[in-house]
C-alpha cells in the first residue's frame, strides 16, 4: 500500500508524477474525522445488508458468516446506516478521547 | 451464494470498491455514495472522465486516487469533449486491430454545474454526435465544493451564498433547469434520473445506460449534507422523500417513451422535504404553497407521458 502523507518524499513521486497505484486513497484513514461511532448488535441483525448497500465511505464488510462490520479506521460517524437499519441493530454512540 | 458477490433478492452486487475509503468526502456525503454505487454497476472496464468539482477534489488528492478504474480528470467546459474523443479513439483502435478483447465502455461524470451550466455546450455536441458513451450527472444543486454557489440546478427557494435569503430575497427565484428533459431532446437513446435512496434502481439505470448503444444519460440527485444544511444521517431519508414527495420522479425516457419507475397512488406534502433542510429553513407559507403547485403541476405533467406509454404499450 502507498507511503502515508507523512512519510511521502518528492523521490516517491513517480515520473511525470503519474498516479499509478489503484485505490491508494485507501491509506488515509478518515475515521479520525468522526465524533460519533456505529455500534451494530447482531442478535437484531438480520442481514439484509442494507447499512452495507448506504455506506458512503463502503467501509462496511460482509463477513464470512454473512454478518456485518464496520472498519471504524474509515467511518466518518454520519449515522446513515443507524439510520437505515430496519432492525434498529445500529446505535451510534459518542466518540470519546 | 458467489463469494465476490452479495445477493439482495435476486440481484447481486459485486463486493468489489472501485471508489476506495479514504476518500475525502464530508460526513454524509451522499455524492459519494452515488459515485460508490454507479461505479459498482459500472464494473472494471471502463474508462471515467471526470470533471472538476466535489468528487473529482475528494478523490484525487494528489499523490493518492481513491478510484481504481482509469481516470482523467477534464474541466467543466470539455468533460463531455474529452469523453467523445476517448471513445473515438476506442474505437479507431478497434477498428485497426490495435485493442485485442473487449474495450472499455467510456463514463462522463461531472456535478449539476458542470453538466447543467458550464459543460452544457460540450454535453450537447456529444450527444449529438450520437458517441457511444454515458453521461452521469451527480446533481447535488449547486456549486458545492466552490463553498455553495447557485447553479441552474439550484432549487426555487434555496438559500446558497449567491442566492442568500433575507428580506429582499427569498433565496433562489429561479425554477431548477430540468437537465434531463434537455438531454431527452437530443433523442437520444437512454435518459434516466436515479438517486442513491433507491440503490437497486440506481444501478439497473447505470448498468442499462453504459450498455445502451450510442449516448446515455442518467441525472442524480445526490443529497449534500453540507450544503443544505441537513443532518449527515439523513442524506438518504431526504433522498427517499425527494422522490416521495414528487419533487424528484424516479423515471427513464427510451425511444422517447417515458416510464415512470416508482409510482406513488399519493405525493408526500413538499413540507416533509422541505423543513429538514436549512437551506429551505426561512421559506413562508406562500412560498411553500408557491414550491406545492409547482410540484403538483410538473408531476401531472409527467404522469401524463408516462401515462401515455402504458397505453400505447
Ligand atoms: C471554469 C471554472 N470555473 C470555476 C471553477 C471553480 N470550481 C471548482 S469546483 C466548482 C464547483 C462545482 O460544482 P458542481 O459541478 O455542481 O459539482 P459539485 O462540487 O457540486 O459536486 C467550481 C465553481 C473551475 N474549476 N473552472
Ligand atoms: S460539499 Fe456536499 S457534495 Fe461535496 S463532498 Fe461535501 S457533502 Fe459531498
Ligand atoms: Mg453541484
Amino acid at each position: 500500500m502507498a507511503k502515508a502523507e507523512s512519510e511521502l518524499g518528492w523521490k516517491d513521486l513517480e515520473i511525470g508524477s503519474i498516479v499509478a497505484e489503484p485505490g491508494s486513497a485507501a491509506q488515509y484513514k478518515t475515521g479520525d474525522w468522526k465524533t460519533q461511532r456505529p455500534v451494530l448488535d447482531e442478535s437484531k441483525c438480520n442481514k439484509c445488508g442494507l447499512c452495507y448497500i448506504f455506506c458512503p465511505e463502503g467501509c462496511i464488510k460482509q463477513k464470512a458468516d454473512g454478518y456485518y462490520e464496520i472498519d471504524l479506521s474509515y467511518c466518518k460517524g454520519c449515522g446513515i446506516c443507524a439510520m437505515e437499519c430496519p432492525k434498529d441493530a445500529i446505535t451510534m454512540v459518542a466518540e470519546e478521547e | 451464494m458467489m463469494a465476490d458477490k452479495i445477493a439482495f433478492g435476486k440481484r447481486l452486487v459485486t463486493k468489489e470498491e472501485y471508489f476506495s475509503s479514504g476518500h475525502r468526502a464530508c460526513v454524509g456525503c451522499a455524492e459519494a455514495l452515488a459515485v460508490r454505487l454507479a461505479c459498482k454497476a459500472l464494473g472494471p472496464n471502463v474508462i471515467i472522465v471526470n470533471a472538476t468539482g466535489c468528487m473529482e477534489v475528494v478523490s484525487s488528492q494528489f499523490p493518492y486516487t481513491a478510484w481504481s478504474v482509469p481516470w482523467i480528470h477534464t474541466l467543466f467546459e470539455n468533460t463531455a469533449a474529452v469523453a467523445s474523443g476517448v471513445e473515438a479513439g476506442l474505437k479507431t483502435m478497434k477498428r485497426k486491430g490495435r485493442w485485442p478483447g473487449q474495450e472499455p465502455q467510456v463514463v462522463a461524470m461531472a456535478g449539476d454545474g458542470g453538466t447543467s451550466d458550464i459543460g452544457l455546450q460540450a454535453l450537447s455536441g456529444a450527444l449529438e454526435r450520437g458517441h457511444d458513451f454515458l453521461y452521469i450527472c451527480f446533481d447535488n444543486e449547486a456549486y458545492m465544493n466552490t463553498g455553495v454557489q447557485r447553479s441552474s440546478a439550484t432549487p426555487f427557494g434555496a438559500a446558497t451564498t449567491t442566492s442568500p435569503a433575507g428580506k429582499e430575497s427569498i433565496g433562489q427565484v429561479t425554477w431548477k433547469k430540468n437537465m434531463p428533459a434537455i438531454a431527452a431532446a437530443h433523442d437520444i437513446p437512454y435518459v434516466a434520473t436515479a438517486c442513491p435512496s433507491y440503490p437497486f434502481d440506481l444501478m439497473d439505470k447505470v448498468a442499462k445506460g453504459v450498455a445502451t448503444p450510442g449516448p446515455a444519460y442518467v441525472h442524480i440527485l445526490s443529497v449534500c449534507p453540507t450544503g443544505w444544511r441537513c443532518a449527515p444521517e439523513l442524506a438518504v431519508e431526504i433522498g427517499r422523500l425527494a422522490v416521495q414527495t414528487g419533487i424528484f420522479p424516479l423515471y427513464e425516457i427510451e425511444g422517447g417513451q417515458y416510464k415512470l419507475n416508482v409510482k406513488l397512488s399519493k405525493l408526500k406534502p413538499v413540507t416533509e422535504y422541505l423543513k429538514l433542510q436549512g437551506r429551505f429553513g426561512h421559506l413562508s407559507e406562500a412560498t411553500i404553497k408557491e414550491i406545492q403547485d409547482r410540484v403538483d403541476r410538473e408531476y401531472a405533467k409527467l404522469m401524463e407521458k408516462a401515462t401515455a406509454v402504458a397505453g400505447s404499450s
